[in-house]
């Protein structure tokens, strides 16, 4: 059943293509109900099998003689990033009804993502998952190239640039790893049972950990991601925040982890102060946290604001995940879930609630708008996504950087208290764009207490905006909903990510560097 | 477990039902929000002396009376992290003084925001945080208790910025924020240290948890890298927290400015409850604070208070905290500022109680505390309504005649904050901690600077009282200048008996509560230790209470006198005279210099320090606290746009820089290429081909 997820969405995308010019209610409808129905298959699959185990979904052989198998299935881990990708997926559509320009092809390619997307999610096989992996490329390069805003050809060219790159990498280190382990197989679980020598992993595994996590916006691969969220159009940059960015992160545990897990061991001497991969990567992971937060502080394009804090948030997944031990790994994949939904919801604010409305993205432009009089639902949902973002307890947020700095501060105190410095300064960001965005300065609020309208009156907005329309509201609160379920009881998800983690597929990692 | 342990969770959640449905309630009905909100608080008070009373059942044994209620919240592998509530001593008169003062305080509301539009809005945010500061009462978790702690700061900011129309209310709800958070910040790192090391995060769990016997041993015999024990540092990150929200230096600087919030708010949030909640955080986590290499015993707070490193830290923060903010008070003219730096001052009283006496020491004075400060607050919003939004002492005056409820209400607070002695609860609070401090092993000096303290806190009350209620009327003349000097409204008015019972109330608890902590029948201290409640003369005579008591009733009249010279025997007549400690150099200082020897004494030391102290802790609150907090931010904006800088110039430069020169090579290789994707596909798929066939070919060879 949960194959379908992706056969649905490439053949909505496919029926979308067949549709006549000028039908884009219809378009819209047909993309919802795509949607829908994936999210739908996903619960249906969570309600039958919530204990994590796993299940085998297809196993076809595709070309026998390179051992190469049409493999799909979940696990816990997949079924949480499924969960994800079906919500945004949603969330996504409904943010981008009204996109009017080339409609049904807008809503193809966003439906093709969606389906490489769960395609990675469900790949058991390595040449498959690729393959997944790079159709989720294509579709992302025109949806910003076509639909996108502010430097669109840049930004699509460098997001579909380091998405090459990155790969290119993890082609290398799949196929040399087809190699070592004797050109049989390229099934995940039975490569994650072949002992690659030491010497291998060794530069294995930061080749396919880098390649993937460039996608999950590791420091320094990182600038794609700020310039490629604000072109792209709102969906697409949902997408990116959302999934997309996950993609990487679930690469480089479920094939750079699972695969190389010693890897990670110690070289046995010290560069400064650091002494495996491991150290390096939690290193450039930190200072991602640090960085993107403190850049996010400075800027002066909202939706700029937004994309640096998608590198911050996503510097805690990749130290949950290099901590090693199993509250820093639950943590990440909780982060995982928690970034894509309260991300997307960011950039939905961002993209869809203000930008459409108001045609400027500028602080200082903003700041005299009076937004949260204007659209005060737009000021609301913002507020309490930014307040799930700083890591207020009850969202899912706070459960999961809870988990990862405690993990952190288990393997490596130092790295923790730096996180901890990256949560203060996005808390300082988040509070300077909310105040900046919607509520204005105070000084300008008090003159025009004075001067009556005229300020009200003045800015570019000559006729009150469109009032929030039910798809948004609809979409907001299921974002929010969704990351309120898991901060209240993450039990949930916990039940799905722990019995993954225990697995035989992760033996290895667990023997190699489980703490 | 009875029903009351069971469902003590009942009491934070009403108030913030109340609140919720508040704010879902679509129509803007003002009876209705409103008596939700009273009604779920009464129905809290109420439930709290159910608990009260269930407690004092138990106690008497020797040891507090405590029952947990635990859960598992989420767990992976073989850990969990467990939520729950604890039921003891300390919860429940925590529980009883919140539920009863805030019970006032909204029925107060009443009358000081009857006229406010958004009447409604207030009320829900007034009932969102009274839940969120039960749940920090009730939590026995420190996580759980981090996450109310986290609520109450989001609700308090909510409640400062509640006028946020006035661009001072903002700034000051941001800054309390801000401020707190900053505190937070190490609090949060401790909370992660403390689950990292101990794997609970559970205060009671029979015997496991984080702060009982086992995991207290294990913590203190680990050491950090400096020779610190495990269990000092994280006690000192926890107390970083409460530095914060309880407005200990050096992070006091967000007290004074949240008086920007509607008065009732200053009354629950700013003297009884939030500003409360560290000291209560300190006394929660005690244990852990007094956890010292030698065997502990768990739960009980032995006769003496081993003076660990932790608690040293609490003690020189409280005692330094206690004089520096009462001489700023000395200094100031609005009615609520006074306030509120007395409210700092104070809290340090605590946190040396807590520090020096232990859990008992500075939770009564908590407790005393919060009945007279909400009451002086709430006397200080009552004159500010009745003087038309005035809040300037100096523009005040006479107001005894037209206020006399207000007045001896008011009085009745003023005399208790000063620990008037033997009538008021404040001088057998205040004389606990500076007993305990006279008794200290480490240092005397925390006791002098009580003793100080004490001293400016009677000086600048007197100040303020003779100010606001004595002499003239100076507002008719201050307000000449904006309205019409034949305005019906002018004339101060006496606040509605909705807001003045609450005051009567209050003023009659500041008394009575007196009578609890005395040391003769010391029945607030057995009852937050389990012992039995008696009644015993002899302990007047024990070593040092009369002295001490003696010493500190001395320094009251000194400083009430002081008060009354400088500013009782002529009253000011005009609001742009200066204040008398500032003539001080020209005027005073002539007239005394022939009368009194003493006098001169007291000019050269006492009362010039006392100026110059003001000023200059003054200065340093307005110009090195603000200015290192400001000097923090400027170099982390510095560092920003360094970053920024770097990201556009050299990374990302150094990204198109890579594409352009790959570009011009393509172009240069084959003049077919203009940078399209596909070609760079075609590029990196041959370059794959090549390295695959070279790998195959490695490892055939």
């Amino acid at each position: 059943m949960l194959a379908w997820t992706i056969y649905v969405s490439f053949l909505a995308a496919a029926v979308l293509l067949l549709l006549p010019e000028n039908s884009a209610r219809l378009a819209r409808m047909i993309a919802l109900i795509a949607a829908t129905a994936g999210l739908l298959i996903v619960l249906e699959t969570l309600a039958t099998h919530h204990s994590g185990e796993l299940i085998s979904v297809a196993h076809i052989p595709w070309i026998p003689s390179l051992g190469i198998t049409y493999h799909l299935a979940s696990d816990g881990i997949s079924m949480v990033l499924l969960l994800l990708t079906g919500i945004v997926a949603v969330a996504g559509i409904l943010f981008s009804w009204n996109v009017e320009h080339r409609t049904r092809e807008f809503f193809a390619l966003y439906l093709a993502l969606i389906g490489g997307v769960y395609g990675v999610f469900l790949s058991f096989d390595l040449f498959l998952l690729f393959v997944f992996y790079e159709i989720a490329i294509i579709p992302k390069y025109f949806l910003i190239a076509i639909w996108g805003s502010t430097r669109k050809e840049y930004g699509a060219m460098k997001l579909a640039l380091y998405s090459f790159v990155g790969s290119a990498m993890v082609l290398i280190g799949i196929v040399a790893a087809y190699v070592v382990a004797g050109s049989r197989t390229t099934s995940l679980e039975e490569l994650a049972r072949f002992p690659f020598p030491v010497h291998f992993q060794m530069w294995a595994f930061p080749l396919v950990f880098v390649g993937f996590a460039i996608l999950a916006g590791l420091w320094p691969f990182h600038t794609w991601a700020p310039t490629g969220h604000v072109a792209a159009p709102t969906g697409a940059s949902m997408l990116l925040a959302g999934v997309v960015m996950k993609l990487g992160a679930y690469g480089c545990l479920r094939v750079a982890m699972m695969l190389f897990p010693l890897g990670m061991d110690p070289w046995g001497f010290h560069i400064l102060f650091l002494n495996s991969w491991r150290d390096v990567f939690a290193l450039l992971a930190v200072i991602g946290i640090v960085y993107g937060a403190m850049v996010a502080l400075v800027q002066e394009d909202f939706k700029f604001v937004i994309g640096y804090s998608s590198v911050s948030h996503m510097g805690f997944v990749l130290l949950g995940l290099m901590t090693l031990n199993r509250i820093g790994l639950d943590g990440a994949i909780l982060q995982m879930f928690s970034h894509g939904v309260i991300g997307g919801l960011l950039f939905a604010v961002v993209g869809r609630m203000v930008y459409d409305r108001t045609h400027t993205r500028d602080l200082a432009a903003l700041e005299k708008l009076h937004l949260s009089k204007v659209i005060p639902f737009a000021a609301v949902t913002f507020v309490i996504a930014s307040m799930a973002s700083i890591g207020l307890p009850g969202f899912s947020g706070f459960v999961a950087e809870l988990q990862i700095l405690i993990g952190a501060w288990r393997a490596f105190p130092t790295a923790a208290l730096l996180a901890g410095i990256g949560l203060a300064v996005g808390f300082a960001y988040t509070w300077r764009v909310m105040q900046k965005a919607f509520f204005g300065s105070s000084a300008l609020a008090g003159d025009s207490a004075l001067a009556g309208d005229s300020v009200l009156a003045a800015p570019a907005v000559h006729t009150p905006p469109p009032p929030i329309t039910l798809p948004e509201r609809v979409g907001a609160i299921l974002l929010l909903g969704a990351s309120l379920a898991v901060g209240l009881y993450p039990q949930m998800l916990l039940n799905l990510i722990i019995p993954a983690l225990n697995s035989p597929l992760f033996e290895g990692l667990r023997k190699a560097s489980w703490q | 477990m009875t029903w009351i342990v069971k469902n003590l969770w009942l009491i934070p959640i009403l108030p913030v039902l109340a609140g919720g449905f508040g704010a879902v309630a679509r129509q803007r009905n003002r009876v209705f929000a409103a008596s939700l909100a009273i009604g779920s608080m009464v129905l809290s008070f109420l439930l709290s002396l159910v608990a009260m009373a269930h407690v004092y059942s138990l106690t008497g044994q020797g040891t507090a009376a405590r029952e947990v209620f635990n859960f598992r919240w989420f767990e992976f592998g073989n850990e969990w992290v467990s939520l729950g509530w604890v039921l003891d001593p300390l919860t429940a008169v925590m529980l009883v003084m919140v539920t009863f003062v805030g019970t006032l305080i909204f029925i107060y509301s009443l009358g000081y925001m009857a006229h406010d539009e958004n009447f409604t809005r207030f009320f829900c945010f007034l009932s969102l945080f009274a839940g969120a500061m039960l749940g920090v009462v009730i939590a026995n978790s420190l996580l759980l208790l981090f996450m109310c702690w986290e609520l109450v700061g989001l609700t308090s900011y909510l409640l400062i910025g509640f006028w946020y129309q006035k661009p001072s209310a903002a700034a000051a709800a941001k800054k309390a924020f801000i401020t707190t958070r900053i505190g937070d910040l190490p609090f949060l790192l401790g909370v992660v240290w403390l689950y990292a090391q101990s794997g609970t995060l559970l205060f009671y769990n029979g015997g496991s948890g984080a702060i009982e016997h086992s995991a207290l041993t294990a913590l203190v015999a680990q050491t950090t890298s400096s020779g610190m024990a495990v269990s000092t540092a994280i006690a000192l990150l926890i107390f970083c927290g409460a530095v914060g929200k309880s407005g200990q230096v050096p992070l006091h600087v967000w007290l004074p400015d949240a008086m920007e919030g509607p008065t009732p708010v200053s009354a629950l949030i700013h003297a009884a409850t939030m500003v409360a909640a560290g000291v209560f955080l300190v006394a929660r986590v005690y244990p852990l604070m007094s956890a010292s290499p030698s065997p502990v015993v768990s739960g009980v707070v032995a006769t003496a208070i081993t003076a660990t490193t932790a608690l040293k830290v609490v003690a020189w923060i409280g005692a330094i905290t206690a004089v520096f903010a009462a001489s700023i008070a000395v200094a100031q003219n609005d009615i609520k500022r006074i306030l509120a730096y007395s409210t700092v001052s104070q809290l340090g009283y605590m946190m040396l109680g807590l520090g020096v006496g232990g859990v008992a020491v500075g939770i009564f004075h908590l407790i005393t505390h919060a009945f007279f400060k909400s009451l002086l607050f709430m006397g200080a919003g009552s004159v500010i309504h009745g003087c038309h939004e005035q809040q300037d002492i100096r523009r005040m005056g006479g107001l005894r005649k037209w206020m006399p409820v207000t007045f001896a209400a008011y009085s009745v607070g003023m005399l208790a904050l000063c620990g008037f002695p033997l009538f008021f609860s404040g001088f057998w609070s205040k004389d606990e901690i500076l007993h305990s401090a006279h008794g200290w092993s480490v240092s005397q000096i925390p006791f002098y600077l009580g003793i100080v303290g004490a001293l400016l806190t009677a000086f600048y009350m007197t100040r303020q009282m003779f100010y606001v209620f004595f002499g003239e009327s100076r507002l008719a003349s201050a307000s000449h200048s904006t309205t019409p000097p034949n305005a019906p409204n002018d004339t101060p008015h006496e606040s509605p008996s909705v807001m003045t019972m609450p005051l009567v109330i209050l003023a009659a608890c500041s008394v009575l509560l007196g009578i609890i902590g005395t040391p003769a029948w010391n029945a607030f201290h057995a009852f937050l230790q389990g012992e039995r409640i008696a009644v015993d003369f002899a302990r007047f005579g024990e070593n040092g209470i009369l002295p001490v008591m003696l010493a500190s009733s001395l320094v009251v009249f000194f400083g009430l006198a002081l008060g009354w010279w400088l500013y009782g025997r002529k009253p000011i007549y005009s609001a742009d005279q200066p204040d008398a400690l500032a003539a001080l150099h020209s005027q005073l200082f002539g007239v005394l210099e022939n009368k009194f020897f003493v006098d001169e004494i007291y000019q050269a030391t006492i009362i010039r320090f006392n100026g110059w102290a003001a000023s200059a802790s003054n200065w340093l609150d307005r110009r090195v606290w603000s200015g290192g907090v400001q000097l923090v931010s400027q170099s982390v904006l510095g560092l920003s746009w360094f970053n920024r800088f770097v990201d556009a110039n050299v990374v990302n430069a150094g990204f198109d820089a890579g594409c352009s020169s790959a570009t011009r090579g393509a172009r240069l290789l084959s003049h077919l290429q203009n940078g399209r994707v596909q070609n760079y596909l075609r590029v990196l798929g041959v370059a794959l081909v090549v390295f695959v066939l070279f790998l195959i070919w490695g490892s055939k060879g």
